[in-house]
């Protein structure tokens, strides 16, 4: 188990490293450069003084070098711009201090500057990654235990009534990408001329336009300086803002169910492909002849070994949630990692993209990882060797 | 001239009837659900072994079916009604129903003559045995007919999908046009975008985009992930032997491309691939060639799609010229399949050997050549009198991007199922036989895994859908002006909560044509399996 582990990070390690090196590559190819060089500057700049700007910070030199000092196992440029300043990676690519160091890269636990948000990558990716981590819990509460029960009520009776609408319910939401189901709930419930909130106004049911907002901005506000809460201990409390204060049902419900109807589809057919097998199984018809009654043989008996081929599926169900979450950020304007991935992609922020990538690389085969040591667990037939 | 209603003066007859069998199919459904856990089954058996028909239970599933066949039947008025008598007595739905008769005739004509012969279609014509298949089919290839009938004949539009007229801007649906002149079609049947272009015209002409990128896509995803896949799940030993010919002839490859690569590249870069290459013959001498691939593959998985498109999809990639050197690599394997495929049949013929895959392989390539080639673009090999493809620089990128993302996917899938296959007794015996490996994977393995890979195929193309919507969405790729969905639904979307009609119109689109594609996966499953 150990040994297995071990070469899966060492594996996960070398697929960090080449893919880094390809993201590295495409956003220092020379056009992605002059974009860079003139969103920052000014979009007039002409050839030479783009060459000059880049220059002096140093992006004019080979890039296994440059990767190298990304990487922290070269030292960092030190460069005299044609202003007469001493530019470095290690100072934001601004001028030297006397207290630059000269060693700035990943081991050294410093992940560059941002160009876009104009503070260094790591704050970013924290403060970003936070929000949506708050989106992703909202939306696993409501799509795993939703999906679970679809799919156990569906399999239990292979092609029953149930099973068929069900089944009919799952594949319409599998086709329903994120950026379509987006549209049509705000269409519908966040229009204050269309859909149903004119319609429950006019009957005098509510008092607002609309019954739920089509932007989860308000949702991922900073913390007030002076928040605080009695009940909540203190370190929890930014915690207990971020998932339960500022969000609520009416500007998160709607980005948290678009992410999770696309999601939940998919994990429910597993699920109900999972339970049928387990119902057609040799110990439940055993479990019937012995005139168990039928709720306890899907409680009791099958339910435990239904649910060992959803978890899989559920792990491996993370990585593709990112795209979702992207999409959704940007439809409701939810200012998390999503949007930040779309901010640095669009204005070629190396350093946050290359940030970007990383963590969303160890969240793809860490949960890979997780799933395969978790299915050992789950299911004592299987074995490592 | 008075706006439509959605109904027109018909629909007050019409439509207080749909509603309440909508109202009551809605109810039975419910009520059927709970009745699914709370009472038994309609028919169970008595204590002496005659069936017996639980009274409740079969008069609420004989509520459903026949709400449900009412609802059918009214809706199918609806378009008939539509159809004959037009936007003027049956307001909108009428109008679009009356533009799109040419599709509901040929889907009648297509439909009569499958369930008449589908005793002699194969798998196609048992997909008219299932509910599920027909819907789905019903829908894919509602959209085909409309990419056929709008795109190529100029049937179904109702005005040109990119001109503005004045005073439409994001109108309501139905909304008369300004000044429209005799001849000209007097509505915007689905109102304007917020550039005053009809959205209706604008959905039926976006279809095109899609229905022709996505499949083809997918079948170029499918060609390299055979080709990849089939050896990579076939082979166990390693691909090279010391001091053979085949490792002397990679040496060769290998040096030359090294050497050219230091007289074009930066030194670092360089150094790297030759390191790269050597660590490559040294792997393909030791392991498998599955490692080798399943690795690369991997890595390709673990990149997050939305990235990908991001790095790869923008107008300053589209000028290194990356995608182009992606599409020489990408489509030249089809034309290995087709080579190799036909090579393994016809080696054993010498008299027609050389035409039939000489034939082929050359007209493949020409046909490779003209699509990788074009004029200002850094590959630009063919001249312009032989090209044969032009395709726009956009589209090249969307599609390029779209095969290498799914490439690998189907390639897991087609390892795993020739690991799969490769131990069956007919595989033993072809062995035996001394036929060759390539004929083992191409003639033995690959019929046999077809039907998981028409699934999958039918599943991918919708997946492929929605990736070229998002892609669509990003406002990566295609101009802006495309009417294909996805970028329809980007532009409509900042005015979502205004005017909903012009994002609203492509994404029920969009999502008509993934379910259609979806339903009819699964009933081709359900099919497939009965055998």
């Amino acid at each position: 188990m150990g040994m297995f582990i071990l070469r899966r990070l060492s594996l996960m390690f070398l697929t960090a490293i080449c893919l880094t090196f390809v993201v590295f590559i495409m956003t220092n190819l020379p056009p992605n450069l002059e974009k860079l060089a003139k969103t920052q500057g000014n979009f007039r700049m002409s050839d030479a003084e783009v060459a000059s700007y880049l220059g002096d910070r140093g992006f004019n030199r080979p890039l296994t070098i440059k990767y190298g000092e990304w990487l922290g196992v070269v030292p960092s440029y030190k460069i005299e711009g044609r202003d007469g300043k001493i530019r470095s990676r290690c100072s934001a690519h601004g001028p030297v201090k006397d207290n630059t160091i000269n060693y700035c890269g990943v081991l050294q636990g410093y992940w560059g500057q941002s160009w876009v948000f104009k503070e260094p990558v790591a704050n970013v990716i924290d403060k970003r990654l936070t929000r949506t981590g708050a989106l992703m819990f909202w939306v696993f509460l409501l799509m795993i235990p939703g999906a679970l029960i679809l799919g156990v009520l569906a399999g239990m009776r292979e092609g029953s009534k149930l099973d068929r609408t069900l089944s009919t319910a799952t594949i319409t939401t599998t086709a329903t990408p994120e950026y379509v189901s987006g549209v049509i709930f705000i269409a519908l419930l966040a229009s204050s001329k269309f859909g149903l909130s004119p319609l429950l106004n006019s009957w005098g049911w509510t008092e607002k336009r609309t019954i739920l907002k089509g932007s989860a901005t308000s949702a991922s506000k900073d913390m007030p300086a002076e928040y605080d809460i009695s009940f909540v201990p203190q370190f929890l409390e930014g915690l207990w803002f971020r998932l339960i204060d500022a969000p609520n049902v009416e500007n998160f419900l709607l980005p948290v169910l678009t992410i999770a109807l696309y999601g939940m589809g998919y994990i429910a057919r597993m699920t109900r492909a999972s339970m049928a097998e387990v119902m057609t199984s040799q110990y439940i018809r055993t479990a019937r002849l012995k005139g168990v009654s039928f709720r306890n043989i899907v409680l009791r008996h099958a339910l435990r070994n239904a649910l060992i081929a959803p978890f899989t599926v559920i792990m491996l169900q993370i990585p593709w949630l990112l795209t979702g979450v992207v999409i959704v950020e940007t439809l409701f304007n939810y200012k998390g990692f999503g949007w930040a991935l779309v901010q640095a992609a669009s204005n070629n922020d190396m350093d946050l993209l290359l940030a970007v990538s990383v963590v969303s690389v160890v969240v793809v085969l860490l949960t890979q990882l997780i799933s395969d040591i978790g299915y050992v667990f789950l299911n004592p037939r299987i074995r490592i060797s | 001239m008075e706006p439509l209603t959605w109904t027109g003066p018909l629909g007050e007859l019409l439509n207080p009837l749909i509603r309440s069998v909508t109202f009551v199919f809605l109810i039975a459904i419910a009520v059927q659900v709970i009745a699914t856990i709370a009472l038994p089954r309609a028919r169970g058996f008595n204590p002496d072994g005659t069936i017996q028909i639980h009274f409740m239970t079969n008069i609420i599933n004989q509520g459903v079916r026949y709400s449900l066949y009412t609802f059918i039947i009214l809706l199918v008025l609806y378009l008939v009604i539509g159809a004959t008598l037009g936007a003027s007595s049956l307001g909108i739905i009428g109008g679009i129903s009356r533009q799109l008769l040419p599709i509901w005739v040929s889907m009648v004509a297509i439909f009569t003559a499958s369930i008449i012969f589908k005793r002699r279609l194969g798998l196609y014509g048992k997909l008219f045995d299932s509910p599920i298949g027909m819907t789905g089919f019903a829908l894919v290839i509602f959209w085909v007919l409309i990419t056929v009938l709008a795109g190529g004949l100029d049937l179904v539009v109702t005005h040109d999908e990119l001109s503005q007229v004045s005073g439409m801007k994001n109108k309501l649906p139905g909304t008369p046009v300004r000044g429209a002149e005799a001849g000209e079609y007097a509505h915007y049947l689905l109102g304007g975008d917020n550039l005053a272009r009809d959205v209706f015209s604008r959905a039926i002409k976006g279809s095109a985009i899609v229905i022709i990128i996505a499949p083809a896509a997918t079948l170029f995803a499918f060609m390299v992930g055979i080709t990849l896949g089939l050896p990579a799940g076939y082979y166990e030993s390693a691909p090279l032997k010391f001091k053979t010919r085949g490792f002397y002839l990679t040496s060769g490859i290998v040096i030359v491309f090294c050497v050219l690569m230091f007289a074009i590249a930066p030194i670092d870069i360089a150094i790297l691939l030759t390191i790269l290459s050597l660590l490559l013959i040294w792997m393909l001498l030791r392991t498998a060639v599955d490692t080798v691939i399943s690795f690369l593959a991997n890595l390709i998985l673990a990149f997050p799609v939305i990235l990908l498109f991001f790095l790869l999809v923008t107008p300053e990639i589209v000028k290194t010229g990356l995608p182009n050197y992606m599409a020489m690599i990408l489509f030249i394997f089809p034309v290995i399949f087709f080579g190799v495929l036909l090579n393994a049949r016809f080696h054993t013929r010498p008299d027609i050997r050389w035409w039939i895959v000489g034939g082929v392989t050359l007209i493949l390539f020409w046909f490779y050549l003209s699509m990788i080639s074009e004029i200002d673009s850094p590959v630009y090999i063919l001249p312009s009198f032989m090209d044969a493809i032009s395709l726009p620089s956009e589209i090249l990128v969307v599609f390029v991007s779209v095969v290498f993302v799914n490439s690998p996917t189907v390639f897991r899938i087609v390892r795993g199922l020739t690991l799969d296959i490769k131990t069956r007794d007919y595989v033993a015996a072809a062995q035996t036989r001394g036929e060759g490996s390539w004929y083992i994977m191409l003639w033995e393995i690959l019929p046999n895994v077809r039907g998981p890979l028409i699934v999958d195929f039918c599943l991918r193309i919708g997946y492929t859908t929605i990736l070229l919507g998002t892609l669509g969405f990003f406002g990566l790729g295609l101009e802006s002006e495309s009417p294909d969905w996805g970028t329809t639904i980007n532009a409509g979307r900042r005015l979502l909560s205004v005017a909903p009609v012009p994002a609203l119109v492509p994404a029920l689109a969009l999502m008509s044509l993934v379910l259609g594609l979806n339903l009819l996966a699964d009933g081709l499953r359900e099919e497939s399996l009965k055998d």
